[in-house]
């Protein structure tokens, strides 16, 4: 042949397997270097969450590796905050200062000291470190992200939606996705629509945008933001109406039948009616008592007030969800207007998803036991799934609405079922689960841990952190009155409130990959201004310490007074803990690991090793041995594999013991590391048949989860319809029990802490909630008084919702400047439906103002059809700041991108006495940043822009062309004029 | 000019689910990934991190908002490399012999060696799927990934965009054994020729999106979606006898059915 080609060229000299981490999905990698330099990143085949396939993102990877925009050494600020002007300093110099930094405050107020991460996924050790130091000011990004999902989920059916649940792709007939963009869990969400289309299943997407998974769903319902709890409780209504539900599933795994109080000024009005020995009652219907719920005997009443023999009244969670449900309120026609969906779909929708349910029964014949010892012959399942995500959580009705969508698949008894929703482990565990928040101001001390974690979920008001007088004891005011069930804490709040001083003044703010000063925070600017303002009497700055740990020269390590370079994800050990966030499946239990595949070229430490360090040399109990000498001097691996929270139990699951053999639960072994890397990087335990649906029932799942240590009791979860720790807070606002709301709470809490799902007005929208949040604020044009429905375009008021979403290709990820990346998205556009558009004279890539009530930025449009009509949307996070992440200054990321952050508040407005509550969902404090209302206008160019920022000394020149790849070219072998054209044969 | 093979033993190509494609490109950056290393390498980026960033792809993915007559509007994600015509005018028109189509399987090639990048073939293909990459001076395009499809040392050797596409959209075959995958999915599922009048014959091939959507003006005649898509009523109102919520006692199962509704026991 005369065309030279080398066929079966090796593709490197080494090939290593670690986990991807270009965005939270946790897929499996191989990693195929070539004399010592990245060759290609491909997905393992073998690995449970991605089996073989890889994102762009992941393909990325070298791109992201390689980044001119990596940090390069410790940095020291010279100058002022945000100035950019830095010292290089070495580890040494860098660990002192911290240590000096932060001892005194272990010595004397430990709740000086705010450790907030960002996206990292070594919350196993963060929150064991803050505990250690002893300040309950602790959290990750959860509050930002998704904690209503979380949190309404776990009280619920104690499991979640996320990447903690997964429908059955194997088995649904009917599925429906709601809120979900282009995220959790990426590669897995694609895989399973790829295999429930090629099955023939219904695809149904529920989503103000059709990009995406909805562009590929076989319907669209373009939903009005916020209203999707409407739209879940009008399909529950139908349902209810009709008569289609699975009475026996309600009956035998949720709390349906479980007998509510009805006594009004009674201290336990609301609560389940429990016997002697706590144990909640039903009402059985043949002996015409009642009876313990956990009784297999029972014949259980679902309907009717029955009298107690304390004589007081009581009825089933069933009857009062019904009426709930059934009131006309929720009737397919009285929630068309607010929805945007008319009420013959919903009619339709509710009709497909009863005949799917209960004309397609899925039957597997494999026999089961539940927890009370019946055998059962065949699992059957109802083959209607619902995956759920952002657009749900990220609202302030987030909590109520995802609860609502749990009921629904309650009613139809398709919680871990063939066919439905799937627990992937170490999920169920009861609901909520047994763990509670540290924090409280008895248990923080000068010089002494917390005696747990600071995370956590509370069942009623004497689990807050909160202190005599009902004040926040954490900086966040996460566990507090404003957010009693914040479980993920509220990250987003940190900031603000430690620069107001509110609860209380902080010293050190000390965050990990966590991009405050840009696109993680609410309200941009004015974060970034608290960052850098001083107090005028004393002229320090009101943040006194801020130290940072980024891999990358993100806009906010210009703020910082201390910079701690991170490695990238192919430098480093890491931990993907059941712990913290798991990748378990439906069929068993998994955790993985990361290596080191390559070594880092630049005085960069894993972040986790620095920490250790600076832990061991502060003292920390845990951290250090009886003499004084760290006790993991070898770094984060060393405490992978030798740390035990409590005897047995470690960072990591697989290969424990001495010998390495068993699972789960077992002492440490040495070897543990080396068998994680033979065996790709992960360990999965796959359950048997018998164990793989009904695990909230199932005798022999709970056991082995017992045995494993993924739950603490092997008793039946039961399904919570009825959210009874509500109703715990509800009565403290009704002034009963030994902790008590501040008055000014009071209302708040009566109103938003409903033990049945119900739907109110997102506070932000002008409507606003009839008896929540005012309307009213801070900004220009906040005294307009528009409805939705005032027109189409912008003249006055706030007649559009503004939503965000991230491409695929660079959701989750750490950074558009990825140089194949930002070839995909470098600059965004404002989406506008076409309706408005057309009303305001707007064509593709005009400049209009977009305004909220918090401000204003400028954006470029591009005219869009399959988007809800009263919707304007954009990519999140592509819009960079000049001078950051170490691109040109003229990069269209900041001379064109924008984001809708600086439209968003972190606080909403006055209430009566000026108090500002926190922009976000009363119950968990997850930040309401879909919530977003705008209006726009015409432009005549870009504006001006935010100011740039000084790149930090280190950063090296960006190459004005890449060639990467050409070193792999082999000489002597295959194509290009640099080559001998050598002859190759084909096969 | 150079000349085209009479006919090709096998046509190897690729089959696109338009029904399943998510538009997340993931095919596009694996792609790129793999060739900018490999045979073509490399695929070159000017200004990778300025104003103007642009480097060449031997895939793209282009996304379209397309509304039918009675349909709500939809997004469509097209991902579009070289489709390996059999009668491939990039061929045919390249001065140098540097463009070829492979009489073994139908792959067309450009020859670096032979390349002198004077761009005629990408002017002459109808797809726009040819790539100039400047840093080089030589054109580039898809390979079918030549150098992972007979390589010994992969376990799965088929392209890069096939190994790693999350959502299965992608298929690898030989479109000339009607007993093939690729040809199967094909006859099953309608899968066309992209712009069938340009008479290149492309070898791959796009299966278009299921049309499963309830049309919009006609609410509440769509089945549930899966197995024969039969219409189900809407649903009626659950019987009234036994007072509020009487049917809730009837559903219970038949073993443990009440004979008599309980009233509320309270006095």
């Amino acid at each position: 042949m005369k065309h030279g080609i080398e066929y079966s060229a090796p593709i490197g000299d080494e090939v290593r397997t670690t986990t991807c981490y270009m965005c939270a999905c946790r897929c499996g990698i191989r990693v195929h270097l070539k004399d010592g330099t990245v060759r290609y990143i491909e997905g393992n085949p073998d690995h449970p969450v991605n089996r073989g396939v890889l994102c762009a993102k992941g393909s990325a990877g070298i791109m992201q590796h390689y980044s001119p925009a990596r940090l390069t050494g410790p940095l020291l600020r010279t100058g002022e905050r945000g100035s950019g002007e830095f010292r290089e300093i070495s580890w040494k110099e860098a660990v002192d200062l911290a240590v000096k930094w932060l001892r005194p405050l272990r010595d004397t107020d430990p709740r000086k000291l705010a450790f907030f991460t960002g996206r990292d996924q070594s919350q196993a050790l963060t929150g064991w470190w803050a505990s250690q130091f002893g300040t309950p000011n602790h959290a990750a990004h959860g509050g930002f992200c998704s904690v209503n999902m979380a949190a309404a989920g776990l009280y619920s059916i104690g499991g979640s939606f996320w990447e903690f649940g997964e429908p059955d792709w194997e088995h649904a007939r009917w599925f429906m996705l709601l809120g979900v963009a282009e995220d959790h869990d990426s590669n897995p969400i694609k895989l399973g629509l790829a295999r429930l289309k090629e099955r023939g299943a219904k695809v149904v997407s529920v989503n103000p945008v059709r990009t995406g998974y909805s562009a590929i769903a076989d319907e669209w319902i373009g939903i009005t933001p916020g209203t999707d709890g409407l739209f879940v409780l009008a399909l529950a209504h139908e349902l209810l109406r009709s008569g289609k539900v699975d009475a026996d599933y309600l009956a035998s795994y949720t709390n349906a039948p479980w007998l509510v109080l009805e006594a009004p000024g009674d201290p336990e009005d609301g609560l389940f009616a429990r016997d002697a020995e706590g144990r909640p009652l039903v009402w059985d219907r043949d002996a015409r008592v009642a009876r313990p719920a956990v009784d297999p005997e029972n014949r259980p009443a679902l309907r009717g007030l029955r009298e107690l023999p304390d004589g007081r009244a009581a009825r089933p969670v069933f009857e009062l969800l019904a009426r709930r449900v059934l009131d006309p309120r929720y009737a397919p026609e009285a929630v068309a207007a607010a929805t945007g969906v008319c009420a013959d779909t919903i009619r339709r929708l509710a009709s497909e998803i009863a005949h799917a349910a209960f004309e397609h029964t899925v039957t597997l014949d494999v026999p089961w036991t539940d927890v009370h010892g019946r055998r059962h012959e065949k699992m059957v399942g109802r083959p209607v799934a619902f995956h759920a995500m952002r657009g749900i959580s990220a609202h302030s009705n987030g909590f109520q609405t995802c609860r609502a969508l749990h009921v629904l698949q309650m009613l139809l008894g398709t919680v871990d079922v063939p066919g439905g929703f799937r627990y992937k482990a170490p999920f169920p565990k009861p609901a909520p689960p047994p763990q509670l928040p540290a924090g409280r101001p008895e248990q923080i001390g000068a010089g002494r841990p917390m005696p747990g974690p600071p995370l956590g979920f509370p069942r009623g008001p004497e689990d807050l952190l909160v202190d005599p007088q009902g004040r926040p004891a954490r900086i966040d005011k996460a566990f507090s009155w404003e957010a009693p069930i914040a479980a993920h804490g509220m990250m987003h709040s940190v900031i603000r409130n430690a620069w107001a001083g509110d609860p209380y003044p902080i010293d050190t703010l000390f965050m990990y990959m966590a991009n405050m000063a840009w696109n993680s925070a609410m309200n941009t600017a004015e974060t970034a201004a608290m960052l850098t303002d001083r107090d005028p009497e004393t002229g320090d700055y009101r943040i006194p310490r801020f130290i940072y740990s980024d891999a990358f020269a993100s806009e906010t390590v210009a703020y910082a007074d201390l910079v701690l370079p991170d490695t990238t994800y192919l430098e480093r050990w890491d931990c993907i803990s059941m712990l913290d966030r798991p990748i378990g499946s439906a069929d068993g239990p998994a955790d993985s690991i990361r290596q080191p595949v390559v070594a880092p070229d630049r005085d960069v430490r894993p972040f986790q090793d620095v920490l250790l360090e600076i832990g061991a040399r502060l003292g920390l109990p845990g951290l250090v041995r009886d003499d004084g000498a760290p006790r993991y001097p070898g770094g984060y691996p060393d405490f992978l594999v030798n740390h035990e929270y409590r005897p047995g139990v470690g960072p990591l699951a697989g290969w424990r013991g001495p010998a390495g053999d068993t699972h789960g639960t077992g002492a440490p072994n040495p070897d543990q590391l080396a068998r994680y890397v033979a065996n790709g990087c992960f360990w999965q335990d796959r359950l048997a048949p018998s164990q793989r649906y009904f695990k909230h029932f199932n005798r022999d799942y709970l056991a082995y989860a017992k045995r494993m240590g993924l739950i603490g009791s092997d008793d039946p979860i039961f399904l919570q319809l009825y959210c009874e720790p509500l109703q715990r807070f509800r009565l403290a606002a009704r002034g009963h029990g030994a902790v008590l709301p501040p008055e000014e709470h009071r209302g708040r809490i009566e109103r938003y802490f409903d033990p049945l799902p119900f739907w109110y007005a997102p506070f932000g929208s002008p409507e606003g909630d009839a008896a929540g949040e005012p309307e009213g604020g801070s900004g220009e044009g906040s005294k307009t008084d528009s409805k939705t429905g005032s027109g189409p375009a912008g003249e006055g008021g706030w007649p559009l919702h503004a939503v965000t979403q991230r491409p695929m290709a660079m959701y989750h990820s750490w950074g558009s400047q990825n140089a194949w990346l930002r070839q995909l998205h470098a600059s965004n556009r404002l989406y506008v439906p076409d309706p408005v558009a057309r009303s305001l004279g707007i064509e593709d890539d005009d400049w209009v103002v977009v305004e909220s009530r918090n401000g204003s930025v400028r954006a470029q449009v591009k005219r869009m059809r399959a988007v809800n009509e009263h919707t304007v949307w954009t990519w999140n996070a592509i819009g960079k700041r000049r001078g950051a992440w170490n691109l040109a200054p003229d990069a269209p990321e900041a001379t064109r991108g924008f984001l809708l952050n600086d439209l968003i508040a972190e606080l909403l407005p006055e209430r009566d006495g000026g108090y500002r509550y926190a922009n976000a969902d009363p119950i968990t404090g997850q930040a309401a940043w879909y919530d977003l209302r705008v209006r726009i206008r015409p432009a005549d160019g870009p504006g001006e822009r935010a100011a740039p920022l000084a790149p930090p000394p280190g950063a090296p020149a960006r190459p004005a062309v890449l060639r990467f790849g050409e070193q792999f070219r082999r000489a002597g072998a295959g194509n290009g004029p640099a080559r001998n054209r050598s002859a190759g044969s084909g096969p | 000019m150079t000349a085209l093979p009479d006919s090709t033993q096998r046509r190897l190509g690729l089959v696109i689910d338009l029904d399943t494609c998510v538009g997340c490109h993931a095919c596009v950056v694996h792609c790129k990934e793999w060739n900018t290393g490999g045979y073509p390498a490399p695929l070159s980026d000017a200004d990778p991190y300025g104003a103007d960033p642009t480097g060449t792809w031997l895939n793209r993915v282009h996304s379209y908002e397309v509304e039918a007559p009675g349909r709500t509007p939809r997004v469509v994600h097209f991902p579009k490399s070289c489709l390996h015509c059999e009668d491939a005018p990039c061929v045919t028109v390249c001065p140098t012999g540097a463009s070829y189509k492979r009489e073994e399987d139908g792959i067309v090639l450009v020859d670096e060696d032979l390349c002198i990048g004077c761009k005629l073939c990408a002017w002459a293909c109808p797809y726009g799927a040819r790539e100039f990459d400047p840093p080089t001076g030589v054109m580039k395009k898809c390979t079918l990934c030549i150098d992972r499809i007979y390589n010994e040392h992969l376990s799965d050797p088929v392209p890069a965009c096939v190994s790693t596409c999350p959502a299965r959209a992608r298929h690898y075959g030989d479109l000339a054994d009607p007993d093939s995958e690729v040809s199967r999915l094909v006859a099953e599922r309608g899968g066309y020729e992209l712009m069938s009048e340009t008479g290149c014959r492309p070898t791959n091939r796009y299966l278009p999106p299921r049309s499963r959507e309830p049309a919009a003006t006609a609410a509440g005649n769509a089945g549930d979606g899966g197995g024969d898509g039969a219409s189900p009523p809407v649903l009626e109102d659950a019987p009234a006898e036994g007072g509020f919520l009487g049917w809730i006692d009837r559903l219970l199962t038949a073993a443990d059915r009440d004979p008599s509704p309980p009233p509320d026991s309270r006095p």
